[in-house]
Order: C-alpha cells, then sequence, then structure tokens
C-alpha cells in the first residue's frame, strides 16, 4: 500500500472539483509532494451548512467503533506511542493521520526502508533560502513514528495532515517553527500539560505526566486517551487557541484534511495528532470558514526530506517543539518488554563497569530496592527517571555526582544516531554549496589543480572562507598548498580536487545545519566545547577566523578561556599565545572582528604573568632550553598584544614601565594595587598594562636565584632589548650572575642567554665594552677543572655570531680592557656626549615626520 | 539460636546513664538531644502519621521527612524545618532506613551531617544517643562489646560480663544506632561493621553465642568527604552503605544568611562588637569562597582554578569573625577588607606552590576587574606580597 502513500495526487483525482480559488490554484501548482491543494474538493455541498461530524462531536475516542479513531498524544511520548499501536491493532483503520507538514506525503515511503533508523526528522527548507528550515523529529518512541511505521506495515494510507510547510516557512515570524509549542509551553502560551498538572495537584509537569501515563505498566494503554481528550476539551474551552493563534489555522487545515479521508476511507480513519488539537478536531466547522482561515497564507517554495537526528538534538526542542529531557530514558521505557526499573539499573552498572567504577549485582538489586521504596515514599505509581537517578546516585555512584554525570549524558541523554536511506531527497548543504559554487565560479572537478587566491579580492576572498568552512565540515575538496605561501601573507593556494565520496560528506556534514556557513559554525562549536587540549581549540580558534565564522568565535573563545583558566601547565599556555596573537593579527588584516579574540589572549598573557616565574624555577637543561624558547615567543606575542591599539583587556594598572635605569625601583614593579598611587581614570587601559605586568615578570626572572642561568639571562637579555634596563642595571645583573660562587656551567648558560643566539648578541658585546669585560675577566677566572666542562656550551654560544663580530670581538679582547671609558660608563653609553644636545636632536625631526608621514613636518609639535 | 533479648537489655547494671528508657532531666543540659528538644513536634506527627510504618519506627518514612523538612500537620500543629535543603536528599536517607541498607552522610565540614543523623535516629527511632563517635583511637569494643573486668576475673565469661557497645544495643532493640566520622576509625576497626551490616549479626566467639539484629535496626554513619584519604573505607565496607552527600549551600543568599547569624551568634559569645556595616564584607567572602570553590564566577563567564583547600561555610564564618575580632580590637571597629583579606588568604592558600598561583590567577583576572572591589583586591595585595 506504499504505492498509495508515494502518489498522494492519484487518489485526489477523483474528487468533485469545484472551481478553485487562487490560493488553492497555487498550492497545486507548488512543486512535488504538496498535497494541500485537493483538500478543496473535500466537501463540496457542505460548503454553506455546518457540517455534522457524526461520530466527532463529543471527543471521538479510540473505543468509538462509529467514527474515526481520534488519538491525542504527546509528542516523543513513549506512553502515547504505546497507546497509539494498541488502539492501531485494534481498530486497524485504513488511514493514519498523522500530524506533520502535508508535503512529506511523498516522504512517507522512505519510513519503510530498511536503512531508515530513527531517530531521524523531517526537514523541510525554502528551495531559494537553505537557511529558512523547519525540523519535524521523530525518535522511534515518537507516536508519530509508530503510526506511520504500522500504517506502512499494515498496507494503510498515509496523510501528513498539517498546514504544508510552504506555508510555515513563508510566516513572516520567524518563530513560527522553532518555538512553536505544542503540548509544553513557556512564556505567555500556556502550557497544557502544566495547567492539567496544576489542577491534579502536582507541581511538576513532567512528574504528573509521568505518573499518568509514562508509568501505567498495567491495564488499557489506550485509556489515557480518553481522559487526556477530555481534559484538553475542558482547557480549550477556557483558554481557546492559548496563546498559540496560528493554531486556529492549522487545525483548520487538519479538519480538511480530515474531511478528505473520510471522503476517501469512510470511518476507518485514525488522526495522531498533538492532544491539544484534539477538541479543534471534532468542533462543528463549515469546510468555507476553515477555507477562509487558510486563504491567502504567505508561502514559499519548500522543499521536504528526511535528516538523521539524535537523542541528543532531540533533547532540544525544535520542530514539533516539544523537547524532551531524557530521550534515552524515554527510549527505554518503550523498548523495555517487561520491568524497566531493573533493565535501566543493569544497563547503569554495565556503562559503569566499562568506565572501571566497580558495581557488582547486588549493588543493582539495593539500587533497585531504593528506587522502588523512593516511590513509595513520594507517593508515585512506580519509580520514575526522579526516583532511578537518585538511586543511582545514592547506590551505584556512592554519593558522587561524576559518574552521575556520564549516566545522565551516556543513557538519560544517550549518544544514539540516527541512519537515513540513500534514496532520500538531497539535503540543503548540498544545494546551499551548490548554489556557492556557481556564485563563486568554481567548479567542482575530479583533476587536481591549484588554485591561487588574493585574499584583498572579494570574490577570492569569498572562496578562501568557502574552502576553510567546507574543510571544517570534514569536507577536504581543498587542501592548502603547502610551502607556497604562509597564512600571513594576502595570497593562499589552494590544491583543487572533487572526489565523488565527497558527496557522502557533504549529506553527511547536513545534520550541521542547512547551510555551508551555519553547518561549519554549528560544526566548529560542537569541537570548540569537544576539545580538550589548549591547543586544539588555539588551532580552531585560527580556522573559524580563517573561514570567517565569526558567529563561532564566541562560543570557541568561551571554551578557550575556559581550558585556559583550568589548565595548570604554564607551558600549554605559552604554547598556545603565540597562535592566538598570530591569529589576532591574520583577524586584523582580513577585517574579522577580533575582540573577543583579543581579550581571550589578553586573560592568556595575564595567567601566564601569574604562572610563568614558579615554572621556571628548578629545570633541568633541557627543559629550560624548551623554556627558552617560550619565553621568547611568549615575548614576541605580548608584544604584539601591546602594539594592538584597540586592544581593551580591561587592565587597570596605574603604574606605567619602568624607564631604563630607573634606580628608585629595582624591586618587583607590578604594584598596581599600590594604595598610595591611585590609578589615572584618564590613561588608556590595557596593553601598557600587560607590557608592564610583563616586564615586572621578566624582571622576577632575571633576579631569581632559583631560575636556571639561560632563563635569567634571556631576561635579563630581553629587558635591555625593550629598554626597560639600562647598561648600568645589566652590568649589575651579569657580575651578579658571573661573580666567583657561582657554579661555572650556570654562567655559561645565563651567558649563552644573554648574548647567545643570531639576535645580535654579539654586537651587543662588541658596542659594550663594560659587559665584554665582564665575560673576559669571568672567563679567565674558570678553574682549569670546569673550563672543560662550559668550554662546547661557549662556543656554541659564540659560534653563532657572523664571522665579522667574531673578528671584532677578538680583536677587543686581544686589546685588553679600555680601562679609560669604563669609569665613565655609568652616566652615558659609548659614544656619546654626557648629556643630550637637544638642539641637534630637534633637527632629525622634519625629515622623520616626512618619512612616517605624520603631520607635523614644520617640526612645530613637541615630539610625541 | 541465642534470644538476643536476654543480651544487655536497657538498665542491667552496664549502662551509663544516657541509656535509652531513662530520659535525661531535659531542663538544665546545656544542649537537649533532639528527641526531648522536639518531642512535642514528634509527638504530634505520631498522632496524625496513619501511613504504614517499617517494624519498630516511631514513625512513617513520610512523617521522618517531614519532621525533617518541615511542614504543617493537618491539626495545625507546625513542624520546624530541621534541615534546609534539597528535599531529594532527606527522602533518598530516610529511604535508605526503611529499606535496611545503612546511610552514609557524607559532606565537606559544616554541611549539618551530624545534624541530620541525629535528627534521623530520633525521628525513626525515638533515640538519637546509640552513638560511636569515630576517632584514630576508636577500639573494636566501641562497636562490638567489651567486658566488665571485674565480672570476668569474678565469675567467668559469661553474658554478665559483657559491656555491650551501642551497636550492639541497637541490634538487639531495633533501633539507629551512629557512627561519627567513620572515616577516622581506623582501617580494621572499620570492617568489624561489615558482618553487622550485611549479615545482621555480631558473633561473641567466647560465650560461642551471637547476637542477632532484629527487625528495626540500621545504622547512619557521617564522614568527611574532604578526608576520604584518613582511612578510607574498604569497598566491601563502602558497597554495605548507600551514600547521600550533603551539598553546601546552594544559592549565595542562603549563604550569606547562614554565615552572618553564625558571626553574630559566635561574636555575641566572644563579647566582640555587632556588625554595623559588615554585610558587604560578609557578601564578598561568601562570593570569594564559592566562587574558589564552584570553579566560576557567579555570573557564569569566567572559569576560575579551585584551591586544594575545602572553603567551606565554616571556614567563611572563621574568617569573618577573625576579620571581625581584627576590626574590633586593632581597627577602628568596622570591618574593612584589609581585616578579611589575611583570613581569606590563609584559608585559601593551603598549600604554598599551588595553591598560591590559584589565588593570584584570581586576583588578576577576576578581582581586579570587578567594580567595587579595588580596596579589597589592594588589600589582597599587601598580604599576598
Amino acid at each position: 500500500m506504499t504505492a498509495t502513500a508515494t502518489t498522494p495526487d492519484a487518489d485526489r483525482v477523483p474528487d468533485p472539483s469545484r472551481a478553485p480559488d487562487a490560493h488553492e490554484a497555487s498550492h497545486s501548482g507548488s512543486g512535488s509532494g504538496s498535497g494541500s491543494g485537493s483538500d478543496s474538493g473535500s466537501a463540496g455541498p457542505a460548503d454553506a451548512a455546518p457540517t455534522a461530524d457524526p461520530g466527532l462531536g463529543s471527543g471521538g475516542l479510540a473505543a468509538r467503533p462509529d467514527g474515526p479513531l481520534l488519538l491525542g498524544v504527546r509528542h516523543h511520548g513513549p506512553g502515547s506511542a504505546r497507546g497509539v499501536r494498541a488502539a492501531l491493532d485494534a481498530v486497524r483503520p485504513d488511514a493514519v493521520l498523522v500530524e506533520g507538514p502535508a508535503e512529506a506525503d511523498a516522504l512517507v515511503a522512505l519510513a519503510a526502508d530498511p536503512d531508515m533508523r530513527p531517530p531521524v526528522a523531517l526537514l523541510a527548507h525554502a528551495v531559494d533560502d537553505p537557511g529558512r528550515a523547519a525540523f519535524w523529529p521523530m525518535a522511534a518512541f515518537s507516536p508519530e513514528w509508530v503510526a506511520i511505521r504500522w500504517a506502512l506495515d499494515h498496507g494503510a494510507a498515509v496523510r501528513f495532515v498539517d498546514l504544508p510547510a510552504a506555508h510555515t516557512l513563508a510566516a513572516a515570524d520567524p518563530t513560527w517553527t522553532d518555538e512553536e509549542d505544542e503540548v509544553s509551553g513557556s512564556g505567555l502560551r500556556i502550557d497544557p500539560v502544566a495547567e492539567l498538572a496544576r489542577a491534579a495537584g502536582y507541581e511538576d509537569a513532567e512528574r504528573w505526566w509521568e505518573d499518568v501515563v509514562e508509568l501505567r505498566a498495567d491495564g488499557d494503554p489506550t485509556a489515557p486517551f480518553t481522559a487526556l481528550a477530555e481534559a484538553m476539551g475542558a482547557l480549550r474551552e477556557t483558554y481557546g487557541h492559548g496563546g498559540h493563534p496560528r493554531d486556529l489555522v492549522r487545525e483548520a487545515h487538519m479538519r480538511l484534511k480530515l474531511r478528505a479521508a473520510r471522503k476517501e476511507f469512510g470511518d476507518s480513519v485514525a488522526v495522531v495528532c498533538g492532544a491539544w488539537h484534539l477538541p479543534a478536531l471534532t468542533r462543528r466547522t463549515t469546510v468555507a470558514a476553515d477555507k477562509a482561515l487558510l486563504k491567502g497564507l504567505p508561502r514559499a517554495k519548500a522543499e521536504l526530506t528526511w535528516v538523521p537526528w539524535t537523542h541528543r538534538r532531540l533533547a532540544r526542542r525544535s520542530g514539533y517543539g516539544a523537547g524532551i529531557d531524557a530521550p534515552g530514558w524515554y527510549a527505554h521505557l518503550f523498548a523495555a518488554p517487561d520491568r524497566p526499573v531493573e533493565r535501566w539499573m543493569t544497563k547503569v552498572a554495565g556503562l559503569l563497569r566499562a568506565e572501571d567504577h566497580p558495581v557488582s549485582s547486588a549493588h543493582v538489586i539495593e539500587a533497585v530496592r531504593l528506587a522502588e521504596t523512593l516511590a513509595a515514599l513520594r507517593g508515585r505509581p512506580r519509580p520514575g527517571l526522579d526516583e532511578t537517578t537518585d538511586a543511582v546516585r545514592a547506590v551505584l555512584c556512592e554519593g558522587s555526582d561524576v559518574p552521575l554525570d556520564l549516566v545522565r549524558d551516556r543513557l538519560v541523554v544517550g549518544d544514539v544516531l540516527g541512519e537515513v536511506p540513500a534514496a532520500a531527497p538531497a539535503v540543503p548543504l548540498q544545494r546551499d554549496l551548490a548554489r556557492r559554487q556557481r556564485t563563486l565560479r568554481l567548479k567542482p572537478e575530479a583533476q587536481e589543480r591549484e588554485l591561487g587566491l588574493d585574499l584583498r579580492k572579494d570574490t577570492d576572498g569569498e572562496r578562501s572562507r568557502l574552502l576553510h568552512r567546507l574543510r571544517l565540515l570534514g569536507v577536504p575538496w581543498g587542501e592548502p598548498a603547502a610551502g607556497r605561501s604562509g597564512t600571513g601573507t594576502f595570497r593562499e593556494t589552494w590544491r583543487l580536487r572533487w572526489e565523488p565520496e565527497l558527496h557522502v560528506r557533504v549529506a553527511e556534514a547536513g545534520v550541521w545545519g542547512t547551510t555551508v556557513e551555519a553547518a561549519a559554525t554549528a560544526r566548529a562549536e560542537s569541537r570548540a566545547l569537544a576539545a580538550t587540549a589548549l591547543g586544539d581549540i588555539t588551532a580552531l580558534a585560527e580556522q573559524c577566523l580563517l573561514a570567517g565564522l565569526t558567529d563561532a568565535l564566541p562560543v570557541v573563545m568561551r571554551a578557550l578561556a575556559d581550558r585556559a583558566a583550568l589548565d595548570t601547565d604554564v607551558a600549554h599556555l605559552a604554547q598556545a599565545l603565540p597562535a592566538l596573537a598570530r591569529a589576532l593579527r591574520y583577524g586584523d588584516v582580513r577585517g574579522t572582528g577580533t575582540t573577543a579574540l583579543g581579550e581571550v589572549a589578553a586573560g592568556l598573557a595575564e595567567r601566564i604573568c601569574v604562572g610563568l616565574p614558579p615554572a621556571c624555577a628548578a629545570l633541568d637543561t633541557d627543559a629550560a632550553a624548551q623554556m627558552r624558547d617560550r619565553l621568547d615567543a611568549v615575548h614576541t606575542s605580548i608584544g604584539l598584544l601591546a602594539d594592538r591599539p584597540e586592544s581593551a583587556n580591561g587592565l587597570d594598572d596605574p603604574d606605567r614601565p619602568d624607564r631604563p635605569g630607573d634606580p628608585d625601583r629595582p624591586g618587583d614593579p607590578d604594584r598596581p594595587g599600590d594604595p598610595g598611587r591611585p590609578g589615572d581614570p584618564g590613561r588608556p587601559r590595557g596593553a601598557d598594562g600587560l607590557l608592564h605586568r610583563w616586564v615586572g615578570v621578566l624582571r622576577v626572572l632575571a633576579g631569581r636565584e632559583r631560575v636556571p642561568g639561560v632563563l635569567r639571562g634571556r631576561a635579563a637579555r630581553l629587558l635591555v632589548d625593550g629598554g626597560w634596563v639600562g647598561g648600568g642595571e645589566a652590568g649589575r645583573l651579569m657580575s651578579r650572575a658571573l661573580s666567583p660562587g657561582v657554579p661555572p656551567g650556570d654562567a655559561a648558560g645565563w651567558i649563552d642567554g644573554f648574548v647567545g643566539g643570531a639576535s645580535g648578541g654579539g654586537l651587543l658585546l662588541v658596542h659594550d665594552e663594560r659587559l665584554l669585560g665582564l665575560v673576559d675577566a669571568w672567563l679567565t677566572s674558570v678553574p682549569a677543572g670546569a673550563f672543560a666542562d662550559v668550554l662546547p656550551l661557549l662556543r656554541r654560544t659564540f659560534s653563532g655570531y657572523e664571522q665579522g663580530v667574531r673578528r671584532t670581538l677578538g680583536e677587543l679582547v686581544a686589546r685588553g680592557p679600555a680601562h679609560g671609558r669604563a669609569a665613565a660608563y655609568d652616566t652615558f653609553p659609548p659614544g656619546f656626549a654626557p648629556t643630550p644636545d637637544p638642539a641637534r636632536a630637534d633637527a632629525v625631526l622634519p625629515l622623520l615626520h616626512l618619512i612616517l608621514g605624520t603631520p607635523g613636518t614644520l617640526g612645530t609639535e613637541a615630539p610625541a | 539460636m541465642p534470644v538476643p533479648e536476654t543480651i544487655a537489655t536497657p538498665g542491667s547494671g552496664v549502662e551509663t546513664d544516657t541509656g535509652p528508657g531513662r530520659p535525661q532531666t531535659t531542663a538544665e543540659a546545656l544542649r537537649p538531644h533532639a528527641e526531648h528538644a522536639f518531642a512535642r513536634e514528634l509527638a504530634a506527627l505520631a498522632a496524625a502519621d496513619d501511613r504504614p510504618r517499617p517494624a519498630r519506627w516511631r514513625l512513617s518514612p513520610w512523617a521522618v521527612a517531614t519532621y525533617l523538612l518541615g511542614g504543617t500537620l493537618p491539626d495545625g500543629t507546625v513542624i520546624t524545618p530541621k534541615y534546609v535543603g534539597p528535599r531529594r536528599i532527606v527522602e533518598v536517607a530516610v529511604t535508605t532506613l526503611a529499606t535496611d541498607r545503612a546511610l552514609l552522610l557524607l559532606g565537606v565540614p559544616g554541611t549539618a551531617k551530624t545534624w541530620v543523623s541525629e535528627h534521623l535516629a530520633a525521628a525513626v527511632s525515638g533515640d538519637s544517643t546509640l552513638l560511636v563517635q569515630g576517632t584514630a583511637g576508636t577500639p573494636e569494643e566501641a562497636i562490638r562489646y567489651g567486658w566488665n573486668y571485674a565480672q570476668l576475673l569474678a565469675h567467668g565469661p559469661s553474658r554478665d560480663a559483657l559491656v555491650p557497645s551501642p551497636v550492639m544495643r541497637a541490634m538487639t532493640q531495633g533501633m539507629t544506632a551512629r557512627v561519627e566520622e567513620l572515616t577516622r576509625i581506623p582501617a580494621d576497626v572499620q570492617d568489624t561493621l561489615i558482618t553487622i551490616l550485611s549479615e545482621k549479626t555480631l558473633p561473641v566467639p567466647e560465650l560461642g553465642q551471637e547476637v542477632q539484629a532484629v527487625p528495626g535496626f540500621n545504622l547512619i554513619a557521617t564522614a568527611n568527604d574532604r578526608d576520604r584519604g584518613v582511612n578510607e573505607l574498604s569497598s566491601a565496607l563502602r558497597r554495605r552503605f548507600n551514600t547521600v552527600v550533603l551539598p553546601l549551600p546552594a544559592t549565595p543568599e542562603a549563604e550569606v544568611d547562614i554565615v552572618s547569624r553564625r558571626v553574630e551568634q559566635l561574636g555575641r559569645s566572644l563579647e566582640l562588637p555587632a556588625l554595623p556595616d559588615g554585610a558587604d564584607e560578609i557578601r564578598r567572602v561568601v562570593t570569594v569562597f564559592r566562587e574558589l570553590r564552584d570553579g566560576v564566577t557567579t555570573d557564569g563567564r569566567t572559569r576560575v582554578k579551585s584551591p586544594s583547600g575545602t572553603l567551606s561555610t565554616a571556614e567563611a564564618i572563621s574568617v569573618v569573625t577573625g576579620g571581625l575580632a581584627l576590626a574590633a580590637h586593632f581597627g577602628d571597629g568596622v570591618l574593612r577588607p584589609a581585616d578579611v583579606a589575611a583570613g581569606i588568604l590563609g584559608a585559601v592558600v593551603r598549600d604554598p606552590a599551588a595553591d598560591g598561583v590559584v589565588w593570584q590567577e584570581y586576583l588578576e583576572t577576576v578581582v581586579r576587574e570587578r567594580d567595587g572591589w579595588k580596596d579589597f583586591y589592594r588589600a589582597c595585595r599587601e598580604v599576598s606580597a
């Protein structure tokens, strides 16, 4: 009988045709699967007079043999699902009408496909705007799914009776589908279940529902339908549409569809819909009135398909609007043939054992006993989710919430992923991708080719973003060509190759969203939340920037800040910072908003400032060498961060960085809380404060004895390079590090840190003869036995210099110490007069302004 | 099969005067037992209680839960709440006792474990005095039985020479026994409970007899879950217990309330001046404690590391009390940030290396940027330096 369902228009042909109004004409003209137009013919003679619906007048129910079987359900309620199955088995109707978008009739047959495994969702999306989409999720325990499967298995026809998605998607109000509430509601809209629960004296609606419907194991599973229908009838009398004005339109459509079905199948029709709509279906109305309600609704060209769904997403409210908190628990209730609590506890025990929590059978027995006694104490018919959870916590988890969270995550919600047969129509993501490929003139070709992009051009920028987004989605159509160009430039090179299996990847990625951008954003967010290593998240942040996913950035940044706050290893932080600082710079280049990134980077730098000094103590040679590289990287990054003029990282530090050689502030300079020096509110916050704190850290490192020599030397060098300590203090630091008591190895490390590497360390010695003199004096005082130990290190240090530098150094040392000049050293640098000559200095200004393109070429302004 | 009642009936001469059936004159007691202090409420509950009661229970489980959580009876009697906290916890605790599983109350210090255990015993058995206080020196006799050596030497081993422990008495009478600080008891002594809890029997090999528990017997143990390492329970013993973790106060308001009330009481007995404007400081202390404990700021936006200390409400109380004393004796009588800063530092930094970094990070990333906390930040920087 599936043929009936796949060709919905066939059985509507004989309908007596009335003159269809314009609106309906457009209906029937809408794409495949839209069957709503044919409703029109169902009740020709009834147009004028109110239709008396015999058998529907007073809440016709399962037991009534003389009318359609009306089954009011709760979406995703396993109790309802069981009831629906039992009622259908008892009545065996020829047609089953299910709440769902009317166009989905064409997709019903797919539900019988062996490859179709719930949870799945009916997805409707606007053809010209795939971002506009609505979902109708169905789990194995959803009454709708049970009804569809029953009908397909028993050869009954299936019709979806809700308003066509063409209308829902075209609705002006975007919340039409996303926040529409059926049985459970929020805000001003009334929540029928909550109302009924309150009437029954329950505070918690879920609990009331569990007690009266889900936990009834005995008796007639269809019994709740009668009671529920009556209760809803009373509610609708009191509240009308109860804050869901659109329900009136939808119900008019349902009535029309019901009339059509009765015309075709007689009374052998069953309706499965939200219990809330039940009273409306039995109301006496005229066809004309119903049609008037449906007239002139906006419409959009819509397409429908099945997409795989997950239990985790069922836990969110969408589509049917009835999100459920515990899909795993409901699935269990639905699937368990008997003794649900015992079976549940056994499942929990299995999970905990797999995670290495010792759980014995005795534990399971006691947990079941506790759950049942708790239910008795609370006056519930059987243990519900609350009782079982309490029992699991007290017995199986020994009071700890940690394993309990695992149980919640894996079992109560569950990791079930649905499947959809390959025959299902294309997902909107594919259409979106195809559209973008057209607009960006990027053809998918099996032949590999290279593509060079100039990011300053709009089209190329878009192309780059598309490829980056696809990579994030696990669709590696393009791979960045390695080595040709760094990411920091304006050029990108990609190697493109479209493999056939990428179609499958795109289809799989369809669960993440309906457009490439939305899907990539969702994917990035989910990866950020799942990532554990700090480095992964920084890499992800970089990818997000490259892909232009500004919406995902806040989530990624939040995850990054959280991980950074909890990471106790400064090394990890220090590794993460350079990538962030880099990303920040590219973000600026690409015009992406990076305020959040800047804040996080500043926070990270802040944590490094706090944690670095302890982390540098008591390291061995290898660890110290690694730490030296990190020190350099962090120093560069902080320089980058401090250069950003807009980086307001919320720091408020009253002190400025020290002037070079400031003699009265030798100690710990970061005392921002000093009550004697209130902060100047007019001063720009942020970058200065950060840089200043970093200088403080470097000072601490340079002066702390337990820090290895190479790091102390490096810190001193960075301070000298930045101009934060003058030559005098550098000399003091060096002579302290090289004083006679210091082990030669440590002193050699200091020298390596201070002047080692190719970064101009040699020049420093060439130009500062006093420092050279210190090194020279130390070297000559190294005892003969120790000299052999320090020689390799010194050799490495000095062999890094350019040849010219080495030669000059040799000449200087050969000439002997320059006694005459060293005496005056403390007051002015060699080669300079004791005091600056302002007139001669000012003479340079006009030229400087000219070169820098800054105003003030006349030289009238004071130097900044 | 020995008849349990023959051993150590109440008033058999080996008991102390705290034994049941010999109600202490409550008028002069510094702190009356729960069953005496709330005798009226218990009686009213028993009268109104028509639900089924487990064997030898004074009240039904429902009435026990009502006794702890408070409520109003049909006859208008108001039952004061003894425990302010999640209903779920009390229900699980009572249900555990009803299923004759032993109950283990876990929690950091100051979460009312002992208080709950005392009231549970009072409501279930009408007697909260069958108590074993766990210490590192608690001997096996405290849990099983001892000997009256004069009797033993004079008449040889006999039941008359036996000195029953509170646990043994509870077994014979079908009452609720209590063990305080279970994890402080040496492991080998702890394990004597295993037979008692699983087989509900206590062998007396010296007499070739055993004592069997009668229905109604159960045991409530309390333990400090921060001290798990002291003498961690063997898994064999652990699985005889249902565990209920008593949480710290759920909301900042509740905690501020508890702290101010206790500080006021303590301050009165220490003759400290009353708090004029200290509420801000109390709120601040509570906020700092909660944020460090929970690992996230109150606005939920920033994660912070948690230090190794417990940072319980009890510690917050002592920080504020200490600050108050500081302000009274060395300051101007007004509780200022500087008065509490040192106390907070002492409570937070237990391990100088790790906790120091935690505290510094918290100061720099959270406190410094918070509006109105500048003076507090300065005070903390001063004491940390």
